[in-house]
């Protein structure tokens, strides 16, 4: 059975549950953070937190408007990570979760630049890289992610995927209505389909999202080209190339934080944060 | 609640004014998402734009402390345009009433006043009687002395010009609101008001949810599914607190504590208290069966059950009675020796909380009971204090956490719900049923061995028996349920209680939750969601709601005399022809004593039945609420605006205190011109002695904040994610500057007040902290001590500040 996540960004309350419920069932360590002048934090994804919600604000003439945006692994059908990954640590799993073997994962970090939605973080203590399983463990025992679990307003559910897409068009039918015009499923299409879609009431860029993401082209070269080479050479000369390739294609971080950069209170904040973390 | 939380999603319309759902009670959106699912409008009053409000259909800024110029507004906006539900108010409420001519309101002042003692005298605040004693009414509301017409006339200085003005409120804004909400009077359609601290934490408060009240009856919105006036109470267990008597004024199931003034004995206290019409008329069967659960055997019909034994309340530190600011200044004047803090966190929590750290020091011991070190139990040794000065002996005894122990919670919708264990506490720690208990036995030891204990009776008599080693909550549990003296049978409910003490019971509004002797019996623990009427969401088989398992009160108001459901869509109570058919417990006689049925027509004009005039009350008599028997608009004490309604600028009945650290602002200053209030987030509970303690909440709001208007960190210099301190005479608080659209300044009222908006969560202990280097670690360091005359709740959400950048 095809399964999927959807988030419905125009019921989510920002109240973070799923940011918790996360870090508890993954036994994911706090992170010692400091308020950047923003409800944010931590301030960006990492390997002791797999999922977070981005506050975007957005001041619209005399009014303001307040949206929350989780950050996770998207789970792509066509998923970048798994095709540049050269120990073949990253799998599909159960058809829908894209999930790190740590056994096998030899802390490349190839993936961490092939991802078109820059998720996937490095893990300096275990030489891995980390990010959300979308609960892989208990979905499959039948369970529901963790996250899906505690979410009040049903802004994240968890099912068969067919099942996500109807209750996603018929909210989006009824969002249209009450006047947002630029709401849209993401997902469905995108990547042969993503494992998380998002139900939106803004285009994909205003949340961070990119509007058409694809396979880095890199990656079908790697995938192509060189992944057979080093099968021959045994390495060496097709990974230094493929760093200098995947560094060319500029994914990397182009998302990160993106979330909240139309809040000029956030904007400040990283700006703050930057020069901390320089001195 | 007068409803509960499932049902907001019966509602057509939510008005949100004084909470913060969203953060503060996220659950409740699962409902509230669910009635926006069917086309309900969300609409959302409050003086920052929230998380609850990023959701609104509609939203509108209000200026802090102005609410009952709100819905004093919308009152008149219902009165002048005949939006009310006019059948219903004329049945089921005091509208038609005719009140004393010799009631009189002038420039602010209801009549009565006495200026030098500050209190009113209550003469004027009655109805008109009959001959007969009846009270005289016109249905027709042609009188002028009927309260609708008292009303029309009261109210109708809450232009929307005006209250537009006072609230800082555009006046298209108020009338969006008001015409969106006021469609709600029209019989099929249900609007629901949630409140919280937002309307209570003020001089005004009780006048606030009064008037949130008044609006509610004049709509038709009381007693029926997706209506009601919803008070979303601030920590999981504080209906189950207020419902036993954990009030000064209290004793459990809301029965009022003797007064040294007035109930000397039990005759005078039954004659005082006890009503003469009305399902009160019972009173003294409660009364007499909680004094016999206390005093057991030696409770009897010739000692009048040991009333004497009870405690009578007498006027209090400054004749102020015994709230938590009039026992915080006695404390602070030297006159308490010692205090029991259970499960509190004062030196945070309570308003001028530099004055509260000073008072703790004037005792001779304190026990701090709770899961963490709290700032109250480390008081000694907060930023710039000596320990060496400070003479209070304090103990700390670890708490068990709710999770350590069984027992019940009662949630905001009086819901009983009973608790298993889920693990062990750690290390000594005890859930509190075990301390109290540790507690009473070694207490009636020690007075048992001192021949000259003063007063002991009432201990050493006491009726306690829970348990030998480990008390046990089903004991406690069957206890409040109540049982027959002679063998001990559990009894249904509470209309088996009788006032001859052959019954015990605990708290009566609880009885019937546990009414046979098996654990199976306690109907707290169902948890059965298979049963749902109509889909209605009032789940009778899911835990047990007070009273009689009754989800929606006042429902007789749901149908009309006749009993015909004013909505079939959402019926709760239905007459057939020949008998009631109900979806809910109906809240009146569907049989009398002799077990016939009782008609609609008997129940047509008192469905209110706990009243004595068994109808709602517009006009509210003799005083009960002290600061007016209509709801009137006064500023904060504390305001930057003069009172654009009336000369008097702030409740009549409004006490300052005059010690040394009760330093008030005056209305307008150009010292403090900023409005200041407190407010909470999603992440933190409380005080945070829990949440600051729990790595995983405390990393996503780690630090004290400060949110400020970009136009009020422009004039201040201030940028985003700097260090900032907000200023006040009581104290100072540092936090970081979240400078936000989110904040704006109330452009239309008077001098254009901006806001300054600080939660309340932070510390000096804990996993995180709040302030600058600890210093100046809560926003409690600069609220004041000024509180409703009412209820004693202090003013947390309006009070006059200044900012700077620190550094």
């Amino acid at each position: 059975m095809a399964t999927a996540m959807l988030v419905d960004v125009s019921r989510c309350i920002g109240c973070r549950a799923c940011q918790v419920a996360c870090k508890e069932w993954n036994l994911r360590h706090a992170e010692r953070t400091q308020n950047q002048g923003s409800y944010e934090n931590p301030p960006d994804l990492s390997a002791q937190t797999w999922t977070r919600v981005a506050f975007i604000e957005e001041a619209v003439g005399d009014e303001v408007k307040w949206q929350f945006r989780r950050v996770l692994c998207q789970h792509c059908t066509d998923a970048a990570c798994e095709q540049v990954c050269p120990p073949k640590a990253i799998s599909h799993r159960l058809s829908t979760a894209v999930v790190i073997d740590a056994e096998k994962c030899t802390g490349c970090k190839y993936c961490i630049s092939a991802c078109p939605f820059d998720v996937p973080r490095y893990n300096v203590q275990t030489n891995t890289v980390e990010k959300c399983t979308l609960c892989v463990d208990r979905i499959s025992n039948g369970q529901i992610p963790a996250c899906a679990k505690v979410c009040a307003p049903e802004a994240v559910m968890f099912g068969e995927r067919s099942i996500m897409v109807a209750i996603a068009k018929m909210r989006l039918g009824k969002l249209k209505k009450r006047g947002f015009k630029d709401a849209g499923l993401y997902g469905e299409k995108e990547l042969g389909g993503l494992g998380v879609m998002f139900l939106l009431t803004s285009s994909p860029s205003f949340y961070g999202f990119p509007e058409k993401p694809t396979v880095p082209l890199s990656v079908n070269i790697w995938q192509d080209v060189f992944k057979p080479m080093i099968a021959v050479a045994g390495g060496g000369a097709g990974l230094a190339a493929l760093v200098s390739l995947l560094g060319s294609t500029g994914y990397k971080g182009s998302q990160r934080g993106q979330g909240s950069q139309r809040s000029q209170g956030d904007e400040g904040s990283r700006g703050d944060k930057g020069k901390k973390q320089s001195e | 609640m007068t409803n509960s939380w499932i049902d907001l999603k019966n509602a057509d319309v939510i008005l949100v004014c004084g909470a913060n759902p969203a953060e503060n009670h996220p659950v409740s959106f699962k409902w509230i998402t669910a009635a926006k699912d069917k086309g309900a409008k969300l609409i959302v009053v409050d003086p920052r734009f929230t998380r609850t409000a990023a959701k609104a259909d509609t939203f509108a800024r209000i200026r802090p402390g102005t609410d009952a110029a709100f819905f004093g507004g919308l009152i008149n906006y219902i009165i002048t345009n005949k939006l009310y539900h006019e059948e219903y108010i004329k049945n089921y409420t005091n509208a038609s009433y005719l009140v004393n001519p010799g009631f009189s309101f002038k420039d602010g002042v209801f009549s009565g006043y006495d200026e030098d003692l500050k209190s009113y005298d209550y003469d004027t605040w009655t109805y008109q009687l009959q001959l007969n004693g009846e009270v005289s009414k016109d249905t027709d509301f042609n009188n002028p002395n009927c309260v609708l017409e008292l009303m029309r006339d009261h109210y109708s200085r809450y232009t929307a010009d005006r209250v537009s003005k006072i609230c800082g409120m555009s006046e298209d804004s108020f009338k969006k609101i008001a015409d969106a909400f006021c469609r709600t009077g029209k019989p099929d359609r249900s609007g629901t008001i949630l409140y919280a601290m937002g309307l209570t934490q003020h001089t005004t408060g009780t006048q606030n949810v009064r008037a949130a009240g008044m609006v509610q009856l004049l709509l038709g919105n009381i007693g029926i599914a997706g209506g009601g006036l919803n008070a979303l109470r601030g920590a999981a267990n504080v209906q189950g607190s207020t419902d036993f008597g954990l009030l000064f004024n209290l004793l459990p199931g809301y029965l009022n504590m003797p007064l040294a003034s007035k109930h000397e004995t039990f005759s005078r206290y039954k004659d005082a208290e006890v009503a003469k019409s009305g399902y009160a008329v019972n009173k003294t069967k409660w009364f007499v069966s909680l004094l016999k659960a206390w005093w057991g055997e030696y409770a009897t019909e010739e000692n009048d059950f040991l009333y004497e034994f009870l405690p009578k309340l007498g006027d209090g530190y400054d004749k102020s009675g015994y709230s938590w600011v009039p026992l915080f200044e006695a404390m602070y004047a030297d006159k308490i020796n010692g205090l029991l803090c259970w499960g509190q966190n004062p030196v945070l929590s309570g308003p001028n909380a530099n004055m509260t750290a000073a008072a703790l020091t004037k005792l001779d011991w304190l026990v701090v009971s709770d899961l963490f070190e709290t700032e109250t139990s480390v008081f000694w040794k907060r930023p710039g204090m000596k320990p060496e000065d400070v003479r209070t002996e304090v103990f700390l005894l670890p708490a068990a956490a709710s999770f350590e122990k069984e027992g019940s919670v009662t949630n905001s919708a009086r819901l009983i719900q009973w608790m298993n264990k889920a693990a062990d506490p750690p290390g000594e720690a005890r859930p509190d049923l075990w301390i109290i208990d540790s507690l009473f036995k070694a207490l009636k030891d020690a007075y048992s061995q001192e021949a000259t204990a003063k007063f002991s009776e009432p201990l050493l008599k006491l009726n306690w028996d829970y348990g030998d080693d480990e008390p046990d909550p089903h004991l406690v549990a069957k206890e409040i349920n109540g049982f027959t003296v002679t063998d001990k049978t559990q009894i249904i409910n509470f209309t088996k209680l009788s006032d001859d003490g052959s019954t015990m019971c605990g708290n009566w509004i609880y009885s019937g939750f546990y009414p046979g002797d098996k654990k199976a019996d306690n109907r707290a623990a169902q948890t059965d969601t298979s049963r749902d009427p109509d889909k209605l969401g009032l789940y009778p088989e899911w835990a047990y709601s007070w009273p009689l398992n009754r989800r929606i009160i006042y429902n007789r108001c749901s149908a009309n005399a006749e009993g015909v459901p004013y909505d079939k869509r959402r019926m709760l109570v239905s007459w057939d022809g020949a008998k009631w058919v109900n979806n809910d417990v109906p809240d009146f006689s569907i049989k009398d004593v002799a077990g016939a049925i009782v008609t609609p027509d008997k129940t047509a004009k008192s469905p209110f039945i706990m009243l004595p005039e068994g109808q709602a009350r517009f006009f509210i008599p003799d005083g009960l609420i002290k600061d007016g028997p209509l709801t009137e608009h006064y500023e904060p004490v504390e305001s930057p605006s003069n009172n654009l309604l009336s000369g008097q600028q702030n409740n009549p009945l409004v006490k300052i205190w005059q010690s040394d650290m009760d330093k008030m602002v005056e209305p307008g200053s150009s010292k403090y011109p900023y409005i200041g209030f407190t407010c909470r987030v999603a992440e933190h509970w409380q005080t945070g002695s829990i949440s600051r303690n729990l790595p995983w909440l405390a990393e996503m709001m780690p630090e004290m904040f400060i949110e400020i208007s970009p136009e009020l960190a422009a004039r201040h210099g201030i940028e985003n994610g700097n260090k900032v301190k907000v200023i006040s005479p009581r104290g100072e608080v540092t936090g970081v500057a979240i400078v936000t659209n989110r904040i704006k300044p109330f452009e239309l009222s008077p001098n254009a007040p901006e806001a300054v908006s600080m939660p309340d969560h932070y510390g000096f202990v804990g996993y995180v902290t709040g302030g600058d280097e600890d210093k100046d670690y809560s926003a409690n360091q600069v609220t004041s001590n000024v509180y409703d005359p009412n209820t004693g709740m202090p003013e947390y959400k309006a009070f006059l500040v200044d900012i700077r950048k620190v550094g």
